[in-house]
């Protein structure tokens, strides 16, 4: 496969606190459309690898390209402007918001009208119906007009989710989309996720590998920061490495 | 005012969205209420504009503290370059108020500008040790240039010209409070509109979760000196209304003291609700005006007091308590 039909690549990733290396020449690629997963044991450096290539964290070393474009040295919201969103593990939302404001803001913002202190925010109806729209696809319509605070906690999973496609992203990373939903929920999580315009890259970080297996095309095993291995779900699921790397450390 | 409430399902998110912004009938109430001290209490007219001066003072406040989340104790700083700019241009032969007055208020607005690189660059305590650092700063910097300022002696020989060529500024105090309530109904109303524009919500997202703002792709910080700027340029405008109507500008107007008051007003208003300014600002000065009648030199005591009150018992101020109760009653 070419470089340029890649939504997303990093090459050589690297990224140390103090003597602690965290992310260990980390190169992956995804294709257009891919179901990416992303899997280790805790503390295998997951979520550190999304934050460098959101760009929450600078790499020490290595470089990061959206759809062939280098973007390493971008900020985090120049590079959600270019169609890079993430969610986060632990909810980060807009407590005092309701679901149809946050969203809009998140469309507004990709619109670069967000800035525009003159004009009623009413007045920016097609965002508002867009908002709506969003909500709606995720189940969330009922709840638009209610403060984020007072949701249940799956549905401020599925905001987090609809903030992320608001910015209506090309490469949308998931850092574990359902934590701390129960087991029967997070299921219906996933069917939303899987039902995403194929157009839009996915990599998702999960910990339920009935999940992973279902739904990723492709896994990569992180562990101690680097790669272990990048393989299809069949051969992750039956390589000896993975197997003494997941019940040596109690995950299954 | 800003009370989410659940849709019916009638309402669709649009007309829900309207709904949140719309005048109620409150409002009206209080505007006509700011009219009567004209006719019910003409001896109280010098208290009415200090007070509305001070409404425009701490609704600038509001505007960064209240909606974006920008904690500062060093605001006074604007206050006092607007009222020394007023003052100064008036001494050296400029005394055409209206003019003077949006010189002011720019002026104060172009430093907000410089200084926001700096208020954006921080966040929590060190933000607000910038804010109280920047005020210090200018109070001396004023101190120093006493050839300009008059130091602490105060700004001498200030000339006023009729307002529009035909309103003097009385002894009683009748055009100094028109003027300064008008000058206040203007900002808020651009204030109102703001904090309905997109950008307001953008203000709030801000407040609400600074770190999820990069994550929707928003150059937060530009929003933030955006409102930064405004903030600075309106408490410019309270400070040159203070000069132009009082005659008179001393390095109080730059102390921290002032800064510290504002907030006050704001805390013991409400935050975030605009109105909340304008009732803290009213409420601290009859407070004051009622304490220091009963003993003049002790009012802080009563002032602290309140203040422990309403933190206490009144967590979204005086404001906010009573739109809570108007909320149960309307259930």
């Amino acid at each position: 496969m070419s470089e340029a039909t890649l939504s997303l690549s990093t090459a050589g990733l690297t990224r140390s606190f103090g003597k602690l290396e965290v992310t260990r020449d980390v190169s992956i690629s995804l294709p257009q459309g891919a179901r990416h997963a992303l899997i280790g044991p805790n503390g295998a450096g997951k979520t550190t690898l999304i934050n460098l290539i959101t760009g929450q964290l600078r790499p020490d070393a290595g470089s990061i390209a959206l759809n062939g474009e280098d973007i390493t040295a971008l900020s985090p919201q120049a590079r959600v402007r270019r169609g890079l969103a993430r969610t986060f593990q632990i909810n980060t939302l807009f407590p005092d918001l309701a679901p149809i404001e946050a969203v809009t803001l998140a469309i507004l913002e990709r619109e670069g009208r967000a800035g525009q202190f003159w004009r009623r925010l009413t007045g920016h109806a097609e965002a508002i119906d867009e908002a709506h729209g969003i909500l709606d696809q995720l189940g969330l319509a009922d709840a638009a007009t209610r403060t984020t605070r007072h949701l249940a906690y799956g549905q401020q999973r599925l905001l987090e989710i609809a903030l992320a496609l608001a910015t209506r992203p090309r490469v949308l990373l998931l850092d574990e989309p359902a934590a701390g939903v129960p087991k029967d929920e997070s299921a219906a999580l996933f069917s939303v996720i899987s039902a995403l315009p194929r157009d839009i890259s996915v990599l998702f970080i999960e910990h339920d590998m009935d999940i992973v297996f279902k739904f990723a095309s492709r896994i990569t095993v992180l562990v101690s920061g680097a790669v272990l291995l990048e393989a299809d779900p069949e051969i992750v699921r039956t390589d000896p490495r993975v197997r003494k790397v997941y019940l040596g450390q109690g995950h299954g | 005012m800003r009370v989410p409430e659940p849709a019916p399902k009638s309402l669709s998110p649009r007309d829900w969205m309207k709904r949140q912004s719309r005048w109620s009938v409150y409002e009206l109430i209080a505007w006509a209420a700011a009219i009567t001290p004209f006719f019910l209490f003409p001896t109280y007219l010098p208290l009415a504009n200090q007070i509305a001066i001070a409404a425009l003072f701490a609704l600038s406040v509001d505007l960064i503290l209240g909606y974006a989340g920008i904690v500062t104790l060093g605001h006074a700083m604007f206050f006092g370059l607007g009222a020394y700019f007023a003052g100064i241009i008036s001494v050296h032969g400029w005394g055409e108020p209206i003019t003077g007055l949006l010189m002011a208020g720019t002026f104060a607005g172009l430093v907000g500008f410089v200084s926001s690189f700096l208020i954006t660059r921080v966040q929590h305590l060190a933000l607000i040790m910038v804010t109280l650092g920047l005020g210090y700063l200018t109070l001396e910097l004023a101190n120093a240039m006493s050839w300009l300022t008059g130091g602490t002696d105060g700004l001498r020989g200030m000339n006023r010209w009729p307002i529009f060529d035909t309103f003097r500024f009385d002894l009683w105090g009748y055009t100094a409070y028109s003027y300064s309530l008008v000058v206040l109904f203007i900002c808020f109303l651009l204030s109102r509109r703001l904090v309905n524009s997109s950008f307001g919500l953008a203000l709030r997202g801000v407040r609400e979760n600074i770190k999820r703002m990069p994550a929707i792709g928003s150059d937060h910080k530009w929003h933030l000196r955006k409102i930064y700027t405004i903030s600075a340029a309106m408490a410019g405008l309270a400070g040159a209304l203070t000069a132009q109507t009082t005659n008179v500008v001393g390095m109080d107007a730059l102390s921290f003291q002032r800064s510290a008051d504002v907030v006050v007003m704001l805390i013991l208003g409400g935050t975030g609700r605009l109105y909340g300014a304008i009732l803290g600002a009213f409420i601290y000065f009859v407070a004051r005006d009622q304490l220091a009648g009963i003993n003049p030199q002790y009012w802080y005591f009563g002032i602290g007091v309140l203040l422990m009150l309403v933190v206490l018992f009144m967590p979204k101020g005086i404001l906010g308590f009573l739109a809570g109760l108007v909320e149960r009653r309307g259930k």
